[in-house]
């Protein structure tokens, strides 16, 4: 069978997922694989929940992922790790950022921000590793740098190099936010 | 060397190395790309375009004086690019011209879900369709071609899911062809009657010709040798067929869409006991296939709306698919919709024809986020242009109305086809009111530069279209600017247009609070004490304003400053430290 790996990559507009995915295909083509990346623009980037799907293997077919087939979900945002979960595979993991961003039902107080994502996600039987990874990314700079360490912390489980990530984000990101970036990286995996 | 690249991309590679030399476009996802990425070769003239008729009349041109010439355009850019389609199919070309049109199913970012094949049919044009990016590139270079070789303009269709998906390229070089010298040919050029008579059975004949090529293609091409279960597809549907069903089933993967082979498909279906048609919209490849007389599963088991997927595909044809992870409460969870951003100079012109309770035609833009709650501001939306032109009906079908309705078009869409509207409400006496929202951009598609911006697609300074001039020049007498964080000023202006018996212009002008060179000012805060909840600010829909424990509070990472919730805060709660 051709086995494929499918990354779903998930979050909220402006959070920085395109970048994320696009240095994921960079390193997954220079690893020999078949690689698509599908993204959606236009209405989406207005602060919208977004998804980028990442899928590699021998041969890739179809770019998109549906219900049940993502191997891992990698969520910027809580509430979009919820949103997008009957995506994940039987087995499959979710890496989720805690943070919480407010959608406009939510900020206009006609619905509410529903708590404890994580506890229900994990209590339901998926497989989640979730993180404040905000904090860290400011430390390291800037909170743009959630992407690269969510980044880092999938690296942990995909088996692709250290090394690979590295020379990878210093060829995607402008030089004058690498240090922020590869910092950003080590942070997400080295992380417990 | 090996790259990812959108389908887009992929696009203008293949424009690159097929030597083409303008490319002339108006954006519109998810097509905007093409003509950007084409942009970064320096050896191809790009352009933006007022509208898309322009943008293929001026391919045409560069076409007519002998040199490969393209276009591209979203679905509903091929409405208005129809008339120019129409007759091109008559004279057909001198330098290759191509017409890359994106459609959308499901529309992601769209008014409406037409399939273009049905302009290839109706304008009797050949079109074809790739299902990723390595092959979008070589069929770039085949359909330049095929349009050199059969004297036509081609159609080349794409999809959002092949537009915005990043698949492998293998880069190639570029050949330009000769320049085919201009010479005077009025039979072939000069479509008036006698000479378009002549040219009617020419294009009849090319169809026949074109249906002789579709039986031998490389772009059509069978794959697997099952003899139970035969698939007609292609573009995006190609690959989800072949995701669930890899080689177990065969294929009939159509590339080129327009005319579609008999042969091949009678020959095909006759080699296996159950044939299907896989394709999104509408059923077009199905239909021709009932006209050779076989009866294919398609529109009974696949439906003619939204976009597939390979699980669409698997339910369809019996194939169990995987379910996905459970969770109480999932089905519960609050949407997140897109939102006018923070510092949007729309937010403030909108909350004032809210709170007056106008009847708004509205238009296509980032303003069509007006339409949604708190500020609910908008009571149609067409397509570009109609906003103009449709308030001049309203009002003169019901003069009274003209007191309390406007028009809000945004300044790329009042350049594309808001024009010729206010024309007509100048010409035809309606004392309607016009409000265009000037953000100095094309926002809605990711930051075009338009006639009235002063850049030109490389981001050069270009001639500037002055719109106080162009209204007045157009005959509005009442031409006013307001600045839409004014909330007074707007209001004012607003109230004042709609009682003259005339037709009235208000621009309201502010650059896009997204532009690099647009200087936000520091965050705004709510001094908790002086806040008594009232929720005024909560009507401005803006992301930044929330309330937290009963009182509002800004979001200092998402506030930009700009001052329009000062001004709607009865107890001076909002400032800075
Ligand atoms: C015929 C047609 N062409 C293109 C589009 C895509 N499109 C939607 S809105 C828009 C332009 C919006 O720019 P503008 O009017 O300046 O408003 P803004 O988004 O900046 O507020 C475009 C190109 C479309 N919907 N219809």
């Amino acid at each position: 069978m051709n086995e494929v790996v499918s990354i779903l990559i998930v979050g909220v507009g402006g959070q920085g997922t395109l970048l994320a995915s696009k240095l994921l295909g960079r390193i997954l083509l220079d690893e020999g694989y078949d690689v698509k990346v599908s993204e959606l623009h236009g209405m989406s980037q207005r602060g919208g929940s977004v998804a980028t799907y990442v899928k590699y293997g021998k041969k890739v077919y179809s770019p998109v992922i549906d219900e049940g087939e993502a191997d891992y979900i990698v969520s910027f945002e809580m509430l979009e790790a919820a949103r997008w979960a009957h995506c994940l595979k039987p087995g499959g993991l979710i890496i989720s950022n805690t943070q919480q961003i407010d959608p406009m039902p939510v900020t206009t107080g006609a619905a509410e921000y529903p708590a404890g994502l994580a506890e229900t996600l994990a209590s339901s039987g998926i497989r989640i590793d979730a993180f404040d990874a905000l904090t860290p990314a400011v430390e390291a700079g800037s909170a743009k740098a959630v992407n690269i360490l969510l980044m880092g912390r999938l690296a942990r489980y995909l088996g692709i190099g250290r090394e690979k990530w590295i020379e990878a984000i210093k060829l995607s990101v402008p030089p004058k936010f690498t240090e922020m970036n590869l910092k950003a990286f080590e942070t997400g995996f080295g992380m417990n | 060397m090996k790259r990812l690249m959108l389908g887009n991309e992929a696009v203008a590679r293949g424009l690159y190395e097929a030597g083409v030399r303008l490319v002339s476009s108006y954006p519109g996802t998810p097509s905007t790309e093409i003509t950007e990425f084409a942009a970064k070769y320096g050896e191809i003239l790009c352009e933006w375009a007022p509208n898309e008729k322009v943008a293929l009349e001026a391919a045409y041109g560069a076409s007519l004086a002998g040199f490969r010439s393209a276009c591209a355009m979203k679905h509903v850019g091929l409405n208005v690019a129809a008339d120019p389609l129409f007759t091109l199919s008559y004279t057909g070309v001198t330098g290759g011209l191509v017409i890359f049109v994106a459609d959308d199913p499901a529309m992601h970012s769209s008014q409406n879900e037409q399939d273009s094949r049905n302009y290839a049919i109706a304008a009797k044009l050949p079109m074809v369709e790739p299902s990723d990016s390595s092959e979008a590139r070589d069929m770039v270079k085949y359909a330049f071609e095929l349009s050199e070789r059969y004297d036509t303009p081609v159609l080349f269709r794409i999809c959002t899911r092949i537009a915005h998906s990043q698949s492998v390229v293998e880069e190639g070089e570029r050949t330009v062809p000769d320049r085919i010298p201009y010479v005077k040919q009025p039979r072939k050029y000069i479509m008036m009657p006698a000479y378009a008579k002549a040219k009617h059975p020419t294009v009849e004949e090319r169809t026949e010709k074109l249906a002789e090529l579709a039986e031998t293609t490389p772009l059509n091409r069978i794959e697997g040798n099952s003899s139970e279960l035969g698939i007609i597809t292609s573009g995006t549907c190609y690959q989800y067929v072949k995701e669930v069903f890899g080689e177990s089933v065969k294929v009939l993967k159509i590339g080129m869409q327009n005319p579609l082979p008999s042969r091949l498909i009678l020959d095909f279906a006759s080699s296996v006991k159950r044939l299907a048609v896989v394709e999104e919209l509408d059923g077009i490849i199905e239909r021709h296939c009932r006209t050779l007389g076989l009866s294919p599963d398609g529109r009974n088991i696949l439906p003619p709306v939204g976009e597939y997927s390979q699980r669409t595909v698997a339910s369809a044809l019996g194939v169990t698919s995987p379910s996905g992870a459970a969770f109480p409460g999932s089905d519960a969870l609050p949407g997140r919709p897109p939102v006018m951003c923070s510092g949007c100079p729309h937010r403030g012109l909108f909350y004032v024809l809210s709170k007056l309770k106008l009847t708004v035609l509205g238009d296509i833009g980032c303003y069509t986020l007006g339409a949604q709650q708190p500020l609910n501001a908008l009571d149609s939306v067409l397509c570009m242009g109609a906003s103009v032109s449709g308030i001049h009906g309203f009002n003169r079908a019901d003069p009274e109305s003209a007191k309390h309705t406007v028009a809000v078009i945004g300044d790329s869409t009042f350049m594309h086809s808001g024009m010729t509207g206010l024309c007509n409400i100048v010409y035809n006496a309606s004392a309607s009111t016009v409000i265009i929202l000037d953000n100095s951009i094309t926002g809605m598609t990711g930051h075009q530069q338009n006639p009235t911006t002063g850049y030109n697609i490389k981001g050069d300074p270009a001639a500037k279209i002055n719109l106080e001039e162009l209204c007045r020049s157009l005959g509005v007498e009442r031409v006013r600017v307001v600045d839409p964080y004014d909330l007074n000023a707007c209001e004012a202006a607003v109230k004042e247009e709609l009682t003259y018996d005339c037709p009235s212009v208000i621009i309201s002008r502010r650059p896009c609070v997204l532009l690099k060179y647009v200087k936000t000012a520091p965050p705004l805060k709510i001094d908790r004490d002086a806040c008594r909840s009232c929720r005024r600010c909560m009507k401005l829909g803006c992301p930044s304003i929330s309330i937290k424990e009963g009182k509002a509070r800004i979001d200092g990472t998402l506030c930009t400053g700009c001052e329009v919730c000062t001004q709607l805060c009865p107890f001076g709660a909002i400032g800075r430290d």
